[in-house]
């Protein structure tokens, strides 16, 4: 038989940012099973939609002339911002619920020194790690597309990420607050693919009648379009630059204020 | 109750348990003082006032819904107390949280293993929240997998293990840290009777290394086992607190008779007819529970009164006794 483990051993408590780091490596451990797949789809996806949106069916719209510009380079940024919201939305919906409800991820991490800011902060930065290595295949493949002519497409990285957590802290909160994975479908039905189609990815906000224009520029997504295309054009305004940067922070930090508050009304509570 | 400081035993040497670098001497390490957690309006523990001494094996026995986990999940630090003053390892788990969680072991009552991952990678999983290197979680996990007797399953998935191996893992990942104390939230519920006797027998030999236990259960025989001392907890209050053995001294006799008159029988009226004969009857639904230090001789003195039960049992009380007593109802319905 074996014998028990001796008691002995003096503690360290690891300081809050490597709390946070050890939330961060859960889930960077647990990507390893599925990276693979995530990394094919990250470059296809981009290479698919730019082929048939961006040069077949851009070459039509290229045909009217109306753009004053090649509808590829239109689309190809409304693309990355549109992609680093959806990446965020897939990772901060039925993840966040599961490790509540389901594999109760949170609730083992709990039990050790990670506090409920530990596991949200590490969480969300896995997120922002997932949008960004998203955005960089994205960019890597507009550019290829020859639909990068400025090097201030660089700094569409950092804004498809900003454009990504505008969304991926708030569905914190409503992942966290809401206890029925039905709501996810309703979120995704009725406001994610609505943003996604009217929000200037694939034309204009000015082609829409004027009192939903005003609701385009509400959105987080049009913000985060605008920001990317005008720097992958290399015609970004700093006014209008910092304005976006602004308005998407906001949802970040109202989002992260939320998450914050459903996270520990939900761990701190209940079993 | 009164009977708390005296019920205290310290059954093991405590020599091998490292000293904890706190101002006194040696505090309690569970300390607690009208400690109330509400849920809206809702009061799920009420004002308890409890110690846990280093080296102990301490228990919380009550049905489902008396406040037990509650209370465990404020000794854990994960769900601050609305009202009271509660000291865990001497520190404040309102601003200390984490140092405490640190020294802190907890299987929780659902299991929160990551069933996609191995075995051994549960454990590296879990040692790394607590800032443990990788080759620090490594050797502990060899030592603490032969201790739970899962060796040979540590690169398995964890999700086609049974229940007890599972359980058995839970233990195994809360030692990763060299916990000072273990939390254990209903360890053995929904298992079958052989895994629970594996599973307290880890437990006993933890307890004999000087880890202190505190324990939640609705088994009595679970609290008979483990448990120096305990409470009995109802309706987010203490019934009773002391020793196995002297609350059942205290609240029930040395041996209780069970009658049995049949399913249609109407208990009640049988009582009516025992009347005197012992220092207490209780009528369940489908026998007559009978309070008494001489079994026999009450078994007997039924049968010289006339009466003739379909079935007659003679045993020892247990704590269950202890909570009907003290609650009027049964631990487990």
């Amino acid at each position: 038989m074996a014998q028990a483990p001796a008691v002995v051993q003096p503690r360290k408590v690891p300081s809050a940012w490597s709390r946070t780091c050890a939330s961060l490596g859960f889930w960077a451990f647990q990507y390893r099973r599925t990276w693979r797949g995530t990394v094919v789809s990250s470059i296809l996806t981009p290479v698919l939609f730019l082929a048939a949106m961006g040069i077949g069916l851009g070459t039509l719209v290229d045909e009217g002339g109306r753009l004053g510009d090649e509808y590829l380079l239109f689309l190809a940024p409304g693309l990355l911002a549109a992609t680093a919201m959806q990446t965020a939305t897939f990772e901060s919906m039925y993840p966040v619920m599961g490790a509540i409800k389901w594999v109760r991820t949170y609730h083992a991490m709990l039990a050790t020194p990670l506090g409920v800011g530990n596991i949200l902060g590490g969480h969300l930065l896995w997120v922002a790690f997932r949008v960004t290595t998203t955005a960089a295949i994205y960019l890597v493949v507009i550019a290829l597309f020859g639909a990068a002519p400025s090097l201030l497409a660089l700094l569409a990285l950092p804004a498809a990420t900003l454009c990504g957590m505008a969304f991926a802290a708030p569905i914190f909160a409503f992942a966290a607050g809401y206890d029925s994975p039905a709501g996810f479908a309703a979120l995704e039905r009725f406001v994610i693919v609505p943003m996604f189609l009217f929000s200037g990815t694939f034309f204009p906000v000015s082609q829409l009648p004027e009192a939903l224009q005003w609701v385009a520029y509400a959105t987080p997504l049009w913000h985060g379009v605008d920001l990317c295309r005008g720097l992958v054009q290399g015609t970004q305004e700093l006014a209008d630059a910092l304005m976006h940067v602004g308005y998407l922070s906001l949802w970040v930090g109202g989002g992260v204020v939320a998450a914050n508050y459903f996270f520990r009304r939900r761990l701190e509570a209940t079993g | 109750m009164s009977t708390a400081e005296s019920g205290r035993q310290l059954s093991v040497p405590l020599a091998s348990v490292e000293a904890v670098a706190t101002d006194s001497a040696d505090p309690p390490l569970v300390h607690a003082r009208g400690l109330t957690k509400r849920f809206g309006e809702f009061t799920a523990v009420d004002g308890i006032d409890v110690d846990v001494a280093r080296g102990e094996a301490f228990g919380f026995l009550g049905p489902n819904g008396a406040g037990k986990s509650s209370t465990m999940r404020m000794i854990g630090c994960v769900s601050p107390p609305t009202e009271g003053t509660l000291r865990i390892l001497g520190r404040d788990p309102r601003t200390e949280g984490p140092a405490i969680r640190a020294r802190l072991g907890v299987v929780p009552q659902q299991d929160t293993l990551d069933t996609e991952l191995s075995v051994r990678e549960n454990l590296l999983i879990y040692g790394r929240y607590f800032g443990m290197s990788r080759a620090a979680v490594r050797d502990k996990t060899d030592e603490l997998l032969e201790f739970v007797q899962l060796s040979d399953r540590a690169k398995d998935k964890v999700e086609p293990l049974s229940g007890g191996m599972k359980r058995r893992l839970t233990i195994a990942r809360s030692l990763i840290n060299d916990p000072e104390m273990l939390l254990l939230d209903e360890p053995t519920t929904g298992l079958d009777p052989q895994a629970r006797h594996s599973l307290w027998d880890r437990l006993f030999r933890l307890k004999q290394r000087g880890v202190t236990l505190v324990l939640t259960t609705h088994y009595m025989d679970e609290a008979e086992q483990l448990c120096d001392r305990l409470v009995v907890m109802d309706k987010g209050r203490f019934a009773a607190e002391g020793s196995p053995r002297e609350l059942i001294a205290t609240y029930s006799t040395r041996e209780v008779l069970e009658l049995r008159f049949g399913a249609d029988a109407d208990n009640k009226v049988y009582a009516d007819k025992l009347e005197g004969l012992v220092d207490r009857i209780e009528v369940l639904p489908d026998r007559l529970l009978l309070y008494t230090d001489d079994g026999d001789g009450s078994a007997a003195a039924v049968y010289d009164r006339g009466l003739r039960p379909v079935s007659t049992l003679v045993r020892r009380s247990t704590l269950e006794d202890v909570f009907l007593r003290l609650t009027g109802r049964t631990l487990v319905d």
